[in-house]
C-alpha cells in the first residue's frame, strides 16, 4: 500500500499525459481547433487578396451601385422597367422573372409528370412503353440541350410574323413568340380579387366543417364541388354584378409584325417548355416509385371492403403514395427553380442573366455573387419549409 | 381385394394440359394488354395515332430525306435557300456532322497532335473495362492505375511536356473536354463527398457545422452560379500574378458542386446502417477510420449505388453548362459550329442538337443500365 502510494505520483502523471492523447474528447477538441484555425487562415488570406485585388482594379465594394442607372433593356418584365431604371429595379425584374418561370414550370411539370408516371404503370402496354420512352429520352440529355432545342430548333423555325399560325381566341404563334389577347381590367377589379379571396377562405372553413361532420356522423359532403363553386362562382358572380368590367386588347396582324396584345417571348417559351418537359421525366419516375411502393394488399383490402374504384385511388393509394412522393418531389421543384438559371443561355432576363449583365458592366463580382447566393438560398429554404409543412400534414400519424 | 383395387390407381402422373388458347399467345396478350377495357381501346387508338403522326416524319427527317455527304451548305440547303435540294425537302444534315466530326471530338486541338487524346482514350478504355467487370482480378491495382496513374499520364500527354509540343487548354474542346470534366468530377467528388458526409455525421460541432454549411449552400444554388463564382471570384481570391487555367476553374467548380450532392447521397446510406454495426465495430476496438473503412462504408456505399450513379449522370449532363462560361465542351462546340457561314442552313442547328443529344444520351443511358446491373449483382439479399 505504502509503496504504491509512494510511487503513484509518476505513473499517474504519465498516464494522464498519454490518456490526454488517447482521450477522444481531447483529440476532438484538438482537431476542431486545428480545422477552425485553418479555416480562419484561409478566409483571412482570401479576404486580404480580394481587398488588394479590388483596390488594384479600382472597384469600390459595397451595394451602393444598386442605385445606379442600369442602362440595359429587358425584353420581358412583369413590372415597369426601362433602361433608365436602377440596377436594383433590374434585379427585382430578374427575381420576378425567375419566380414566374419557376412557378409556371413547376405546375406544368407536375401535371405532365403525374400523367406520365401513372401512364408508366398502365396495364396498356403501348401507353406504358410510350411513357417509358419519354422518361428515358428526357432523363438522359442535358437540360441546356433541351432549351437550345426548343429555342433554336423549334421556335426559331416557326414562320415569320406575316405567316403566323392563328390559334383560337385571336392568338398568334410565330418566331417572335406567342401573341395573346391582353385583358384590360375596368373599374372595380379589386372587388373580383376580394371575391376570390373570400371564396378561398370560405372553402377552407367549409372543408374543415365537412371533415368534422364526416368524422362525427360518417356523412360525406361534396367538398370538392362546393369548393370549386365557391372559388370560381363568387368571382364570376361579382364579375357579372359589376357589369363585366373586362375588355381584351387583341393582337392585330400588321404588315411586318403583330401589334397590341401581350407577347410571350421565345426565350421564355423555350425555357418554360424545356424545364417542364425535362423535370416531368423525373417527376414521372418519382410518382411511379411512390405508387409502386404502396403494397398491393391495400388495394385488395379496399376492394374487399367494397370501396369504389376511383375512391380506392383517391382515399387509399394516393395518400400513402404521396408520403413517399413528397420529399423527392420537393427536390425536383428546387432543381427546376435552380435550372431556370439556364435562362442565361438563351437571354431570358432571370436573376442570373440580369446579374451577369450587371457584373459585366460594374465589375462588382463579390456583391453580385452574394446576391445570387442569397436569392437562390432563400427560394430554396422557403420551398423546403413549405414542402416540409405539407409533408408533415401528409405523414403517417403514428401512436 | 387389394390387388384389384390397385388396378384403378394411376401409376404415372398426367401431363399438365396446356392453358386454354384464349389464355396464351398473341391474341390473349393483345386482348389484355391493349384492349382490356373500353378505356384501354381508346387509349391504344390514341397512342397509335400519336405514333403514326410522329414516327414516320421523324424517320423521314432523320434518315430518308437526310443528306449524308457534302462539302458545304449547298448540299443541305434547298434551291430557294441557295442549295441543291428540291424545295420543300427538309432532312437532317449529317454531312455537317461528318465535316465537323473531328472538331466535335477534339475541339481545336491541333490536327497533328490528335493521336494524343486518342491514346488517352484507348488507355482509359483499357483500364475502365476490367474495372467495370465484377469478375476481373486485381481491382486494387486497376483502380490505382485508373484513378491515380492515368490522370497523371493523361495530363502530360494532353498538355505536352517530355518532348511533346505544348497544347494550351483553350484549344481543347468537344467530347474530350466533356469526358475530362466528368471523369475528374467523378474521381474527386466521390471521396470528397464521403468525407463531407462523414463530417456531417460527426460529433464534433465545428466540423459538422462547416460541412453542413458547405453542403447546404452548394445544394441551394445553381451550378451556373458556382461556375460564375469559379470564373470571376477565384481570380480575385488569389494573390497578385497567380493565374488559374480556365479549364481548371471549371474542374474545381464542377467537382465541388458534385461533391455536395454526393455527400447527401452517401449520408442517406450512412443513416440506413443499423446502429449495431457502429457499436459492434466500437466494441471490437476498431478506430474511427477502421470502423468506417471496414464496416460502415462498404455497406453504406452498396446501398446507395443507384444514387451515386444518378449523381454521376447529373454531373455528366451538367458539364454542358461550361459552355455558358465560354468553354467549348461537346455542346459548346456544336453551338459554335452552327454559326459557321459555310454550313448555315435551317436544318443545321437541329442536326447539331440531335447529334449532341444522342451522344449525351448514349453515355447517360449506358451509365444508368450499368448501375441497374451492379445493383442486381451486389444484391446480397440483406434488403429489408
Amino acid at each position: 500500500m505504502a509503496g504504491m502510494a509512494l510511487n503513484s505520483d509518476t505513473p499517474t502523471s504519465r498516464k494522464k499525459a498519454s490518456s490526454l492523447i488517447n482521450d477522444p474528447k481531447a483529440r476532438g477538441i484538438f482537431y476542431q481547433v486545428l480545422t477552425l484555425a485553418l479555416l480562419v487562415l484561409f478566409v483571412w488570406t482570401v479576404t486580404q487578396n480580394t481587398i488588394h485585388n479590388l483596390q488594384r482594379a479600382n472597384i469600390a465594394s459595397g451595394f451602393g451601385f444598386l442605385d445606379g442607372r442600369a442602362g440595359f433593356d429587358i425584353g420581358q418584365s412583369m413590372i415597369a422597367y426601362s433602361s433608365d431604371s436602377t440596377y436594383g429595379r433590374a434585379l427585382i425584374v430578374g427575381i420576378l422573372n425567375t419566380l414566374q418561370v419557376a412557378v409556371i414550370g413547376i405546375i406544368t411539370a407536375s401535371i405532365l409528370g403525374f400523367l406520365i408516371g401513372i401512364a408508366r404503370l398502365s396495364r396498356n402496354w403501348l401507353i406504358a412503353k410510350l411513357a417509358e420512352v419519354y422518361v428515358e429520352v428526357f432523363r438522359n440529355i442535358p437540360p441546356l440541350l433541351v432549351i437550345f432545342f426548343w429555342y433554336k430548333g423549334v421556335i426559331s423555325a416557326l414562320p415569320q410574323a406575316r405567316e403566323s399560325f392563328e390559334l383560337p381566341f385571336s392568338s398568334y404563334l410565330n418566331n417572335r413568340g406567342l401573341f395573346l389577347p391582353k385583358p384590360v381590367f375596368g373599374d372595380g377589379t379589386w372587388l373580383l380579387a376580394l371575391a376570390l379571396v373570400v371564396g378561398i377562405i370560405a372553402t377552407v372553413f367549409m372543408a374543415r366543417w365537412a371533415k368534422q361532420r364526416q368524422m362525427r356522423t360518417g356523412q360525406p359532403f361534396h367538398t370538392v364541388l362546393v369548393g370549386v363553386a365557391l372559388i370560381f362562382g363568387l368571382p364570376i358572380l361579382a364579375f357579372l354584378a359589376l357589369g363585366a368590367p373586362l375588355t381584351f386588347d387583341y393582337p392585330v396582324a400588321g404588315r411586318f409584325n403583330l401589334t397590341g396584345g401581350t407577347v410571350v417571348g421565345p426565350e421564355f417559351m423555350s425555357l418554360y417548355l424545356a424545364l417542364s418537359f425535362y423535370t416531368a421525366a423525373f417527376i414521372a419516375e418519382i410518382v411511379r416509385a411512390g405508387i409502386k411502393a404502396v403494397p398491393k394488399g391495400q388495394t385488395e383490402a379496399a376492394n374487399a371492403l367494397g370501396v369504389r374504384g376511383s375512391d380506392i385511388t383517391r382515399l387509399i393509394v394516393l395518400p400513402q403514395a404521396l408520403r413517399i412522393i413528397i420529399p423527392p418531389l420537393t427536390s425536383q421543384y428546387l432543381n427546376l427553380t435552380k435550372n431556370s438559371s439556364l435562362a442565361v443561355a438563351v437571354g431570358f432576363a432571370d436573376v442570373m442573366a440580369v446579374g451577369g449583365t450587371m457584373l459585366n458592366q460594374t465589375g462588382q463580382a463579390v456583391e453580385i455573387v452574394a446576391i445570387w447566393v442569397v436569392i437562390y438560398l432563400s427560394i430554396s429554404v422557403t420551398t423546403a419549409i413549405f414542402m416540409n409543412w405539407f409533408n408533415a400534414r401528409m405523414a403517417l400519424v403514428e401512436r | 381385394m387389394a390387388t384389384n383395387a390397385s388396378t384403378f390407381v394411376r401409376q404415372s402422373m398426367l401431363e399438365p394440359k396446356p392453358a386454354p388458347s384464349s389464355q396464351t399467345g398473341a391474341s390473349h396478350w393483345i386482348r389484355t394488354r391493349l384492349f382490356a377495357t373500353p378505356k384501354d381501346v381508346i387509349l391504344t387508338i390514341l397512342a397509335l395515332a400519336l405514333i403514326a403522326y410522329i414516327v414516320p416524319g421523324m424517320i423521314n427527317w432523320l434518315f430518308i430525306d437526310a443528306v449524308w455527304s457534302g462539302t458545304d451548305r449547298t448540299a443541305c440547303a434547298t434551291v430557294i435557300q441557295g442549295g441543291v435540294l428540291p424545295d420543300g425537302q427538309s432532312g437532317a444534315c449529317w454531312a455537317f456532322v461528318e465535316a465537323k466530326f473531328q472538331q466535335f471530338m477534339f475541339g481545336r486541338y491541333p490536327a497533328d497532335e490528335r493521336w494524343r487524346p486518342i491514346l488517352v482514350a484507348i488507355l482509359f478504355i483499357i483500364l475502365l473495362v476490367p474495372m467495370l467487370i465484377p469478375k476481373a482480378p486485381f481491382k486494387g491495382w486497376n483502380a490505382l492505375a485508373l484513378f491515380i496513374v492515368l490522370p497523371i499520364i493523361s495530363f502530360f500527354l494532353l498538355i505536352g511536356g517530355f518532348g511533346l509540343p505544348h497544347v494550351e487548354t483553350p484549344l481543347w474542346g468537344g467530347l474530350m473536354v466533356t469526358l475530362i470534366l466528368s471523369f475528374f468530377g467523378i474521381t474527386v467528388s466521390l471521396p470528397l463527398g464521403i468525407i463531407l458526409a462523414l463530417g456531417r455525421r460527426s460529433d464534433m460541432p465545428v466540423i459538422k457545422t462547416i460541412c453542413v454549411v458547405f453542403i447546404e449552400v452548394i445544394r441551394g444554388i445553381p451550378l451556373i452560379s458556382v461556375l460564375f463564382m469559379a470564373s470571376v471570384m477565384l481570380p480575385l481570391f488569389l494573390p497578385d500574378g497567380w493565374t488559374f487555367d480556365k479549364l481548371l476553374r471549371a474542374l474545381i467548380g464542377v467537382s465541388l458542386f458534385a461533391s455536395a450532392y454526393m455527400a447527401e447521397v452517401v449520408r442517406g446510406g450512412l443513416q440506413a446502417i443499423p446502429k449495431g454495426q457502429f457499436e459492434g465495430a466500437d466494441s471490437l476496438g476498431l478506430s474511427y477510420w477502421q470502423k468506417m473503412r471496414l464496416i460502415v462504408l462498404p455497406q453504406a456505399i452498396k446501398l446507395v449505388i443507384p444514387g451515386i450513379v444518378n449523381t454521376f449522370i447529373g454531373l455528366f449532363k451538367d458539364t454542358s453548362l461550361v459552355s455558358i462560361i465560354g468553354m467549348f465542351d461537346l455542346l459548346g462546340i456544336v453551338v459554335l459550329n452552327q454559326s459557321d457561314a459555310n454550313w448555315s442552313t435551317p436544318v443545321t442547328p437541329i442536326t447539331g442538337y440531335v447529334f449532341a443529344g444522342f451522344v449525351f444520351w448514349l453515355f447517360c443511358f449506358g451509365m444508368s443500365r450499368y448501375s441497374a446491373f451492379m445493383e442486381r449483382h451486389l444484391d446480397t439479399g440483406h434488403r429489408h
